[in-house]
């Protein structure tokens, strides 16, 4: 009995592997079906997209175009910020700029002040996250400041720096560091106490220590804390930039209201909202790919 | 003094949690000549975990003390290199470079970068895991991994090798083919070994001597069991051989007498 039994797989075994290079032939002709078949996926992607904005768009559309209506509909939009959409590296005099110019310099001052929110606020997560001791005495203040709302910082950090611009780069700084060092510090918190043993016989040093294991294994977090940092950082440079003046995306924003323009004031909430969409897209994907080895730990 | 070359004097650990003292380990002494291959059997919460990290420097005995070449070891150091359970291999590193950190570390002094990148190669080598250099962990197996930390852990050139039951979590057969190669690594360098197992025929297989500890609280060596076995050993031969069952037997009764006296007691 056990010796038939045995038999019959062996017997069934051909017909099994006919049927798999039977079934890769079948499957050549599939493949250079491939881009169809791509195409497909990004249409079964897009189509939704594009039927809920086409929704939108003539909702807006019929809603707003009565004439006593107090916002424009799109058609009005495209009409009357033409100029805008068209030029938007037009250069003229002042606050006279195209968009691409406005969103450059408030860009630039995300930059600075995004950069250095993550590097103080990394250092400051690690410390608050390996030190009890600096947990207890920090971690009180954090919570209570980062509960106060970022333009409440701008009058104080204009009576500190005299001048519009350093000012706004300190209130992207003190909302970006907030959800950096919190998340920093839950993630040196959270580092496997097998880690910490290899770097105890391996007789790492602090420094060693800070870089082969705490950053590594803390990145996910730290990530985590970034991306976070740099959604507020752009949501509080449009509210700095309506108080501060200057070139910038927030006040061209405030000069149309004041100028009436609610078209121009359109066109700019649609770049801010691309604008704010690609920068977390952006670190997201700085942290997939420096987080690449940890995520699987 | 004793002349071993390690050398465990009465070890005491008690640990306190809200006021109430735990007593782990009791009195543990244990002499420990260069080369020799060791292991520390007994059931799970006896404290043979505890002792490893006494050894490994990772944990503070209450009292007693450990002594390696003549020197005290209390804190940890590459010269006790220990194999984790669970490989503990750092995951954004390659397999390469997680060896290629405890050779830097060790030998950034005295050996050149090329010279350092031999030794890596060569440990990765002796554990037949060169041909995986690049990879990250998570791309290999669960054996894998471990032989991993096993040449991470050769290449300190440690004194003492410390495995914590470095094959617990792997099937039988992969279990089968490391303890091979830990054999035959054993034979080749001579390492002083100190391995903590639950697997009665894995301590029989490997050691020259098995410590047996008394289950646990206040755990002390309860016997020590010498393996006269000669090497090379080959794992079908010994299958039949009047010897290693004659010790197999030993440390069985051993763990299943007193593991029935406890519960008894308790």
């Amino acid at each position: 009995m056990s010796v038939t039994n045995l038999k019959l797989p062996q017997d069934a075994a051909p017909p099994h592997a006919a049927r798999v290079i039977a079934f890769s032939r079948t499957a050549r002709p599939g493949a250079s079906r491939r881009l169809p078949a791509a195409l497909m996926t990004a249409l079964t992607n897009l189509v939704p997209l594009l039927v809920t904005l086409s929704f939108i768009l003539v909702a807006w559309q019929v809603i707003c175009s009565a004439p006593d209506s107090s916002l424009p509909a799109p058609t009005r939009v495209l009409e009357e910020s033409w100029e805008l959409i068209a030029h938007p590296f037009y250069v003229g005099q002042g606050v006279d700029q195209g968009l691409f110019w406005h969103i450059s310099a408030s860009l630039q001052r995300v930059a600075i002040g995004y950069a250095l929110a993550a590097v103080v606020g990394i250092a400051l997560g690690a410390l608050v996250g390996q030190s009890a001791l600096a947990m207890r005495g920090l971690d009180p203040i954090f919570q209570v400041l980062r509960t106060v709302p970022p333009l409440a910082w701008l009058p104080l950090s204009l009576a500190a720096f005299q001048d519009g611009t350093p000012s706004a780069i300190f209130v992207i700084f003190i909302t970006a560091i907030w959800p950096i060092i919190i998340n920093t510090a839950v993630g040196i918190r959270n580092i496997p106490q097998d880690y910490q043993n290899v770097a105890k016989v391996l007789r790492l040093n602090a420094f060693e220590y800070f870089g082969k294991i705490m950053l590594p294994a803390a990145a996910p977090y730290i990530f985590t804390g970034l991306r976070i940092g740099i959604g507020l950082s752009w949501l509080a440079i449009v509210a700095a930039e309506m108080l501060i003046g200057g070139v910038g995306i927030g006040f061209f924003i405030w000069d149309a209201w004041n100028s009436s323009l609610i078209s121009d004031i359109i066109v700019a909430l649609i770049y801010v909202g691309i604008v704010g969409f690609l920068l977390d897209r952006l670190i997201a994907l700085i942290g997939r790919v420096v987080t690449r080895g940890t995520a699987t730990a | 003094m004793t002349k071993s070359y390690l050398s465990l004097e009465l070890i005491d650990k008690s640990f306190e949690r809200g006021g109430v003292r735990t007593e782990v380990l009791k009195q543990v002494s244990l002499s420990v000549d260069k080369g020799e291959f060791i292991s520390i059997i007994g059931h799970s919460g006896c404290g043979k975990s505890t002792l490893l990290n006494i050894v490994a420097g990772l944990t503070q005995a209450t009292t007693g003390v450990v002594l390696l070449d003549g020197r005290v070891a209390d804190e940890p150091g590459p010269d006790r290199a220990v194999v984790f359970q669970n490989h503990s291999l750092l995951p954004w590193l390659t397999v390469y470079e997680n060896v290629r950190l405890g050779v830097d570390k060790v030998f950034g002094s005295s050996k050149s970068k090329a010279e350092r990148h031999d030794w890596t190669m060569r440990n990765l080598e002796l554990v037949q895991m060169a041909h995986a250099a690049d990879k990250r962990p998570s791309e290999v197996s669960g054996g894998m991994k471990q032989r991993v930390g096993i040449a991470r852990a050769l290449a300190m050139e440690p004194k003492v090798l410390l495995l914590d039951e470095p094959f617990g979590a792997l099937d039988a057969l992969t279990r089968a083919h490391l303890q091979d190669q830990v054999m035959q690594i054993h034979a080749e360098l001579g390492n002083t070994v100190l391995m903590i197992t639950h697997d009665v025929d894995e301590a029989v297989l490997l050691s020259d001597r098995i410590v047996m500890m008394t289950n646990g609280p206040s755990a002390r060596i309860g016997e020590i069991l010498d393996v006269p076995l000669s090497r090379p050993r080959r794992r079908i031969e010994l299958a039949a051989d009047r010897t290693y069952l004659k010790c197999r037997e030993a440390v069985l009764k051993f763990l299943y007498e007193r593991h029935r006296f406890v519960e008894a007691a308790e």
